[in-house]
């Protein structure tokens, strides 16, 4: 059975986004859920499967315990952090597809911020793969992403300031979403040119996303209940993974051209042929955003620009809220809130109901994508 | 805050830190098919050979990319270069840049290996190759 079109997204839920919760990533997790499967018409015993991230804290058991959930009859979870973040939504939908589980509950929870910063610098080496990088001062995301990004920069003669372009969106955006952290305090080019250096010459504070607390989770269940709920049902109209022989999450260097992200450009081959729509037929994107940089390589390799045309559609109004391509309508990591790309889901979704604080008319298709899995989701 | 994190070599990658020690950059190549790989992995992708053998790199690239990595604890203290080296062989090799001025780091510029101790740690790095001959 194909994944396109057999799975619904039938409830979202959140916990308030901060920088303190002051309470148990299990706790985040288990209130976010509770909200899903509420907002979805369910209770805990219609749920019988789990998905979510190899790196989330939170142990499948203590959260069946912690819901009341009788019993679960699939579960998984996804790698590589925000790169594997739709794939919950890919797992989810198989499961219920294939008739593993008839309800699956997908979340992330962490204290990112009061808790362990993901930004910060490792203190040592874990073997096999960072003795490469770590000694050499490679010992952040930001830096470790930053020395690709800096490929692109010098392939198109970029700078700073043209990465700038996006966060003002993203800010302006979160201002006038109360759901999101930056609420009610956008950011001029200025402001983001005054910020401080992260990585000289690619990136500054104001390019980097959150650091935050929070827990989001969804209820993805068969398409064919979508009659039963009380929520407009959102259809996964394709969902997919991509990754390429050589490619590596963190440390991308090793592909031909670092001016392009093929992971990316092969998911978005994947989504629009199962979804059967073109670039031009996507109504809103929601775009991971660790840091600015990748808004433009996924902009490119999803096909909504061509190679090195980014920064002039950006510039040139495209993806704000009235544009031909609003992007990140909630502000996204940046503006909104860093629950790992999850909140950029729980954002494709409510675009789809027509419940967005920031809401784009008659979105009829909306791409979710992170680099390396993505979806698009429909009206059911 | 020491500035290196010092490397853990395992199973899969010790022969390199081996070679730094001998102050040589040796890359992983298949013994079957002589493909060069780095960084290693304990399989050859094209014929499937667990067979390997190293090849000591000619030491000469260009500089693929780069930036400037400032530890977060003391923003204050001079940045290390960063730079993915594209080594003669084809390979892309991430370490550091020495004996140049952030200001004079340029794309496709040539350097070369050489070997330096930075915090108690035998690193290879790469110094224009202009000022061959310095240290």
């Amino acid at each position: 059975m194909p994944v396109a079109g057999s799975a619904i997204i039938a409830g979202i839920g959140q916990t308030e986004f901060s920088k303190d919760s002051g309470r148990s990533e299990l706790q985040l997790a288990a209130e976010a859920a509770r909200a899903a499967i509420a907002d979805a018409g369910m209770t805990p015993a219609d749920i019988d499967g789990m998905v979510t991230f190899t790196l989330d804290t939170n142990d499948e058991l203590l959260m069946m315990r912690s819901l009341g959930i009788p019993e679960v009859r699939y579960w998984s979870r996804t790698p590589h952090g925000g790169a594997g973040a739709h794939s919950t939504i890919l797992h989810a939908a198989l499961a219920v597809a294939g008739g593993a589980a008839n309800a699956v509950l997908v979340w992330r929870a962490f204290n990112e911020r009061s808790g362990r910063r993901f930004g910060q610098p490792n203190a040592q080496t874990t073997p096999p793969g960072w003795n490469w990088y770590l000694p050499f001062g490679l010992d952040t995301p930001a830096k470790m992403y930053s020395l690709g990004f800096q490929r692109y920069m010098y392939k198109y003669g970029l700078t700073n300031a043209d990465f700038g372009l996006y966060p003002v969106v993203a800010r302006r955006n979160a201002a006038t979403n109360p759901n999101a952290w930056f609420y009610n305090r956008p950011i001029t080019l200025e402001d983001h040119q005054e910020s401080r250096w992260i990585v000289e010459p690619i990136l500054r504070l104001l390019d980097c996303c959150q650091e935050s607390d929070g827990g989001v989770a969804l209820v993805v269940t068969r398409a064919d209940r979508a009659q039963d709920l009380p929520q407009r049902g959102v259809t996964i109209a394709a969902a997919s993974d991509a990754h390429l022989v050589g490619g590596n999450v963190m440390f991308n260097y090793y592909h031909g051209d670092l001016g392009e992200f093929p992971e990316t450009k092969a998911l978005a081959g994947h989504l629009y042929e199962q979804a059967g729509i073109t670039p031009a037929d996507v109504d809103a994107a929601m775009i991971y955003e660790n840091f600015t940089p990748v808004v433009f390589l996924q902009l490119e390799a999803l096909g909504f620009c061509g190679p090195g045309e980014a920064r002039d559609f950006i510039a040139e109004g495209n993806i704000d809220l009235d544009g031909s391509l609003p992007v990140n309508p909630h502000g996204g990591l940046l503006g909104e809130a860093y629950i790992h790309g999850m909140n950029n889901i729980l954002e494709g979704v409510r675009q789809i109901r027509g419940t967005a604080a920031n809401q784009i008319a008659d979105a009829e298709h909306v791409m979710v994508a992170g680099g390396r899995s993505g979806l698009i989701l429909r009206p059911a | 805050m020491p500035r290196v994190i010092p490397p853990t070599p395992d199973t899969d990658d010790r022969y390199f830190w081996d070679g730094v020690a001998e102050h040589r950059l040796l890359l992983q190549q298949c013994a079957s098919c002589a493909t060069l790989r780095h960084p290693p992995v304990p399989m050859c992708g094209v014929c499937l050979s667990t067979d390997w053998t190293t090849q000591a790199a000619a030491g000469t690239g260009t500089v693929h990319s780069w930036v400037v990595s400032v530890h977060p604890a003391a923003p204050t203290e001079p940045g290390r270069i960063v730079a993915l080296v594209e080594l003669t062989e084809g390979l892309r090799f991430v370490a550091n840049l020495v004996d140049v001025e952030i200001a004079d780091v340029r794309n496709e510029m040539s350097v070369e290996l050489c070997f330096r101790e930075v915090d108690d740690v035998l690193l290879p790095q790469f110094r224009p190759t202009d000022l061959a001959g310095g240290a």
